[in-house]
């Protein structure tokens, strides 16, 4: 779990503010978690009581806040190695990793039994699901044993729509998990394209990601077929009486811009050079279109689930898009 | 000669933080047990 390296800086505290134990949450991680959650639960057109609804969502974001917490105490050894990580509390020293795994375990056991008792079992058995299996089976297991570590487990942050689904109607149908199989399939391409421009690090702390196994040629290919399959999926959506004529659109639209970006990432020498060690961020021309594909990855998803969910208001509303 | 034993004022503001945001987060708890068991009594949801 620690490495010596980073044993000294996790023996040693410094004083640890009510706001490191925030940023222990993933709080950005947790804003789009509750942001597909909340679609799932919309999208299920179930008569469902605002208050409890809120609950609903609340456990959500706690739920993926004790699982992020629970990362950031197993995964302290390796955040120290990377640079993008090492100023998290845990690496960086001010929170010890017990007292993140503490947090984690607490607000996980809350979340569920919350979820179990307020809203139904369905939703606390998914939610269950979601944090055993990212901070075990992806966390613990897969990430520093296969470059499918976030294949496998983008199931963990693939899943919030089901659990909000389960919780407005007790049930998770085909659509829901429609809506799973999205977030599931872009995955594998958002984080490739990231690590192309960022292997360096990966390698470093010796977690296997796709460029550093494989390469970055292969990752650029897999990206490509990834992002193919991705398209095809998100527009089925709109067939299954789920999405509308705008989510149709934005799907079909927004698909081509995303496969196109793959093309070009895929045609690209992106990854193939070792990134520049003087800033984290700082990109180099041959790694843009990874950078590209990465930021307009984060537009694709928000783009389908917020279409989804001005269908969903607008109908509300008497208006059918 | 300062005493080691002795909490910095940066510590104990840390800690009157943290010990802050605990008891708020209890108060939290305590209100959203009040608020679920009043929402579960009368619930009529409203389907978007």
């Amino acid at each position: 779990m620690t490495q010596p390296s980073a044993a000294a800086s996790l023996a040693a505290p410094a004083v640890a503010r009510w706001q490191d134990f925030v940023r222990l949450l993933k709080p950005r991680v947790m804003s789009l978690v509750v942001f597909t959650a909340f679609t799932g639960l919309i999208c299920a057109r179930a008569p469902m009581d605002p208050v409890l609804m809120a609950v609903a969502v609340l456990c959500i974001a706690v739920g993926a806040g004790g699982s992020a917490a629970l990362n950031m105490a197993y995964d302290a050894d390796i955040d120290f190695v990377m640079r993008r990580t090492r100023a998290r509390p845990v690496p960086s020293g001010v929170v010890r990793a017990a007292d993140a795994l503490a947090l984690g375990i607490t607000l996980s056991l809350f979340s569920v039994g919350v979820m179990a008792v307020a809203i139904n079992v369905l939703a606390a058995a998914l939610l269950a699901f979601t944090i055993v299996f990212y901070a075990l089976v992806y966390t613990v297991w897969l990430k520093r044993r296969t470059p499918q570590n976030i294949v496998i487990g983008g199931l963990a942050g693939a899943l919030p729509p089901a659990v909000g689904w389960a919780a407005a109607s007790g049930n998770a149908p085909l659509n829901a998990w429609l809506l799973v199989a999205i977030i599931f399939l872009w995955t594998p391409p958002h984080f490739w394209a990231l690590s192309l421009y960022t292997s360096g690090d990966y390698a470093k702390a010796g977690v296997p990601m796709m460029p550093v196994v494989k390469g970055a040629a292969s990752t650029r290919r897999q990206i490509l077929v990834y992002s193919v399959v991705l398209v095809l999926v998100a527009l089925a959506p709109g067939f299954t009486g789920l999405g509308g004529l705008l989510y149709l659109g934005v799907a079909a639209l927004g698909g081509l811009l995303f496969v196109g970006l793959s093309v070009r990432l895929a045609l690209s020498r992106a990854g193939d050079t070792p990134p520049p060690h003087d800033g984290l961020y700082d990109v180099k021309a041959s790694a843009r279109p990874a950078r590209d594909l990465f930021a307009y990855s984060i537009l694709y998803l928000f783009s389908l689930f917020a279409a989804l969910l001005i269908e969903r208001f607008a109908a509300f509303g008497g208006v059918n898009l | 000669m300062s005493d080691p034993n002795q909490e910095s004022t940066e510590a104990a503001a840390a800690r009157r933080g943290r010990n802050i945001a605990i008891a708020l987060a209890l108060a939290a708890f305590v209100i959203l047990v009040f608020v679920i068991t009043i929402a579960k009594m009368g619930a009529h949801g409203t389907a978007l």
